[in-house]
């Protein structure tokens, strides 16, 4: 039961990665891709019936960890106390930004929403990366179950951990270039036009950048958390999320190469949901690892619930998810096609 | 700061009465909005559905605030309150995971097809979306609401001998009949304010002279559907929660009423000051039996006062406590009586001419959101010295690591952000309401230059 509720959380956690990856990655590179009000109403066009759908599937997350896991919540929302405001705080900016632009006609108006879109995307990559980061090599949870981390120490990994070190800030910089390149991708494929273009050329050097730093924070995390790596014997999932990743990662680049716009999105959307799966299967059962004390990491085993509120969640669960699915099957069949420069941004 | 969970406390309530402003406009206004739909479909008449336009666009702004402030509600469980939630998340995570799936997946899927999906998808689908999301925020409303019920009235658990609380009956804890209660009299709460909101823009675009056909119309629609509701509020729904808070926590309906001592004819203040330490009500103004009433059903039942209890079990802010409380039920009188008097201008069609009673209409649409505040008051600091009532203390359920400087620091930028953003949504929807109802061909979410 806990075992399927752990996959369950981070199954939710990947689409969460997915979805809202690609809007944040479109607001990234909003300013570069879009260069009149018209392409950026474009490109907001492009991400505005999703992104608060998309956001939803954190909160779905969130309250799913929340009933299975409470102690991870519970420390890891207390533990990561003024990080997770800013997390909020930019949240707020980006939705507020998003909805508010295309109130006013004017011309100062809309340049302030989209500087505010751009930085905010732009943030929560980072700091969500970091929280990557944190989660890969652990935190110093205490004998209570609790802890209480800075922003940054010394920027070692060793103890005392604060947020941001070189390896989180490694982590980071990762998540942010695959965010990028994934909205650069969902904008090659549902825009026309300049916007389409301008996309596809910011692909090449993201997806290539994506790989190397890919590559080098998986070697580093081998001597950060060696744990990782010892579990891979035993984790045949992980091989599976290795599969799905290279398989993903080979997608963009085919489907970049054969004009397969769509292909590639579909490979990158592959790539994290390989890699998030990946990571998943080697640290589990760990959710939390204590740097101080292994014996006092928080797992799936010893931070469940008991099985029969697991099992109750499971039931209205089962309901759920599928009709989660399905709104968002019907959302992208209403919305299929390309999104025009002109006319389809309406509302934008 | 000496109260170790002070600023938690400050943090929370701050945020959380904040976003209530605008999940009460979303849920009445949702009502509204279908019912526009309703009638444009029986009657085939184009003005219902411009009246639709109009009300969607101030909804689209007012849905987007809520979205926002809402994101840090469910944070601050675990950042704020982590031994709360650590402990009790196997009952209140199966409400709140539920929001998320069954009511925020819904509201936010068919969000974008109400706002700009008109042209679209034509008008079957965008009608279907009306409805999707009236459905889903009057669901995402019980499910917040269940939760919050099991804090007032815990029931359906069983507490493990680690101290957590586990469930014992699922059905029993997501029908709780205080949730049912609490429900009842918040949803009707919200319609009053949308009634407040749409009435006063036909106020003001009558006293204008301005889009007259949609003024009578919303002045109209407004007033009754607005009367009716303040009706329900006080009675039933305001009634039955005042029986069960008498019943499951007589210690917060003594203080709510600033009552110290027992005995039958119980009254209530109309005015009044709680001297808390001297225990006594100054300058009180009584209306005896009203409370006994309220309470138990009968003029001459006997009502607990505050001495039969231990101080330390006392709401821990009873003159707050005690306002809130008589504010709320003021303004819910004074609601019933001004609609009443609304309601029958209109029926003698004179409503559109009384010019006095247009102002009044157009100042009043700030006291039901006072009032929902004032109410929300009332509950949660009704509430305590409880977390969950009678079961685990406040200040047990904080996060324990997280000291005042971080809570202080996050609590100033709340206020900051929320200063800023409350300033940008009343320019916003003053520029909607400026703009007026006027479409040129179906509407679309912003204006279309
Ligand atoms: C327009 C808003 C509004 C109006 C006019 C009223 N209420 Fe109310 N009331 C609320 C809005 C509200 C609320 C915000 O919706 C609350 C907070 C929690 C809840 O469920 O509803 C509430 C709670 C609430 C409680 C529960 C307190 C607790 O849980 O400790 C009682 C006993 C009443 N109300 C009673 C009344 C009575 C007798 C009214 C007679 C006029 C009344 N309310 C008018
Ligand atoms: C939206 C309307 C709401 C308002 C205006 C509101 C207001 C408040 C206020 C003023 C406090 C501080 C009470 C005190 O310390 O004296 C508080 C505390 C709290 N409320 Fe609410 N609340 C609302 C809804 C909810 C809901 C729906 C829940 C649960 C699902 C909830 C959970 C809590 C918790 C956990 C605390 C902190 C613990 C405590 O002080 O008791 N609130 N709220
Ligand atoms: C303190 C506890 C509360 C929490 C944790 C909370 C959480 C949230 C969240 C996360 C959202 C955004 C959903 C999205 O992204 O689409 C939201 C919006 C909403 N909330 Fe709350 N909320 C609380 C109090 C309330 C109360 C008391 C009500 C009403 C009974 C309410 C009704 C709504 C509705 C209808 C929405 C839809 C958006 C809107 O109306 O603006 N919430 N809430």
């Amino acid at each position: 039961m806990e075992t399927l509720w752990f996959w369950l959380v981070s199954v939710m956690l990947a689409i969460y990665a997915v979805m809202d990856g690609f809007d944040f990655g479109a607001g990234i590179l909003h300013p570069f891709v879009a260069r009149t009000d018209a392409e950026r109403r474009q490109v907001l066009g492009a991400i505005g019936p999703w992104w608060d759908g998309n956001e939803v599937w954190l909160l779905a997350a969130g309250g799913s960890l929340f009933l299975a896991f409470p102690k991870v919540l519970a420390a890891g929302f207390s533990g990561f106390y003024l990080a997770l405001f800013m997390v909020i705080w930019t949240l707020i900016m980006r939705g507020v930004s998003i909805e508010f632009r295309s109130h006013l006609p004017d011309g100062m108006w809309r340049s302030f929403w989209d500087r505010a879109f751009n930085v905010a995307s732009l943030l929560l990559p980072v700091l969500l990366g970091a929280a990557l980061g944190n989660v890969l090599r652990g935190v110093p949870v205490d004998d209570t179950g609790y802890f209480n981390i800075p922003l940054f120490t010394d920027f070692g990994t060793g103890n005392p951990v604060g947020i941001l070190d070189w390896y989180t800030v490694l982590v980071a910089l990762f998540v942010l270039v695959t965010i990028a390149n994934h909205g650069a991708l969902f904008l090659a494929w549902k825009t026309d036009g300049p916007v389409h273009e301008r996309a596809r050329r910011f692909a090449w050097p993201l997806s290539l950048l994506t790989a190397v730093l890919g590559g080098l924070a998986t070697l580093i995390t081998a001597t950060v958390n060696p744990d990782i790596y010892a579990n891979l014997p035993h984790a045949p999932l992980a091989w599976l999320g290795m599969l799905m990743f290279l398989t993903g990662l080979a997608l963009v680049f085919w489907g970049l190469f054969h004009n397969q716009d769509r292909l590639a999105f579909v490979g990158s959307a592959a790539f994290i949901l390989g890699l998030l799966a990946a990571s998943a299967a080697c640290l589990f059962p760990v959710m939390l690892k204590s740097t101080l004390d292994p014996a006092w990491s928080l797992t799936a085993h010893n931070a469940a619930v008991s099985p029969h509120g697991l099992r109750t969640g499971l039931k209205w669960w089962a309901f759920g998810f599928p009709i989660a699915v399905a709104y968002f099957v019907m959302l992208f069949r209403l919305h299929r096609g390309k999104v025009k420069a002109a006319g389809d941004s309406e509302g934008y | 700061m000496s109260d170790l969970v002070f600023w938690h406390r400050l943090q929370f309530g701050f945020t959380a009465a904040y976003h209530y402003l605008f999940p009460q406009l979303t849920m009445g206004l949702a009502l509204f909005i279908v019912l526009f739909k309703l009638l444009a479909r029986r009657t085939r008449d184009e003005r219902y559905q411009d009246a639709a336009r109009f009300w969607i666009r101030i909804f689209g702004v007012n849905f987007a605030v809520g979205v926002v402030t809402g994101i840090p509600m469910e944070f601050q469980f675990g950042t704020n309150w982590a031994q709360f939630s650590s402990r009790t998340g196997e009952i209140i995570g199966q409400t709140l995971a539920m929001e998320g799936m069954f009511a925020f997946f819904l509201e936010s899927t068919f969000l974008g097809v109400l706002l700009w999906g008109e042209k679209r998808f034509g008008r079957q689908i965008h009608d279907l979306a009306a409805l999707a999301l009236f459905v889903g925020s009057w669901l995402s409303g019980y499910f917040i609401i269940a939760t919050n019920a099991f804090m007032q009235h815990p029931v359906g658990h069983r507490i493990a001998l680690d101290g957590t609380y586990q469930i014992a009956s699922f059905l029993s804890f997501l029908l709780n009949p205080w949730a049912l209660a609490q429900y009842a009299h918040n949803m009707i709460a919200s319609v009053v304010t949308a009634s407040f909101v749409v009435t006063a823009v036909g106020a003001f675009y009558t006293l204008r002279g301005a889009h007259r056909e949609q003024a009578t119309l919303y002045l109209k629609t407004g007033v009754v559907v607005g009367l009716v509701a303040s009706l329900l509020v006080a009675f039933p729904t305001g009634d039955w929660q005042a029986k069960l808070v008498a019943k499951h926590q007589p210690v917060t309906l003594a203080a709510m009423e600033g009552r110290w001592s027992s005995g039958p004819w119980a009254e209530i203040n109309l005015i009044g000051q709680p001297d808390v330490l001297n225990r006594r009500l100054d300058n009180p103004l009584p209306v005896p039996g009203v409370l006994s009433f309220l309470a138990h059903g009968s003029f001459d039942s006997n009502v607990r006062g505050l001495d039969e209890f231990p101080a330390e079990q006392w709401p821990t802010n009873i003159e707050l406590l005690y306002y809130s409380f008589h504010i709320m039920v003021g303004l819910g009188t004074i609601f019933i009586a001004l609609l009443g008097l609304a309601a029958f201008l209109l029926w003698r069609r004179r409503l559109a001419r009384t010019r006095w009673m247009l102002w009044l209409l157009t100042l009043a649409f700030p006291f039901p959101y006072i009032a929902n505040t004032a109410g929300w008051m009332t509950a949660e600091m009704g509430r305590q010295p409880w977390l969950i009532y009678g079961l685990l203390r406040t200040r047990d359920g904080a996060s324990h690591l997280v000291h005042d400087g971080q809570t202080v620091f996050t609590s100033l930028g709340f206020a900051g952000i929320y200063v800023v953003l409350g300033f940008l949504f009343v320019f916003l929807i003053m520029h909607e309401v400026a703009h007026g109802p006027v479409f040129a061909g179906p509407a679309t979410g912003g204006h279309k230059e």
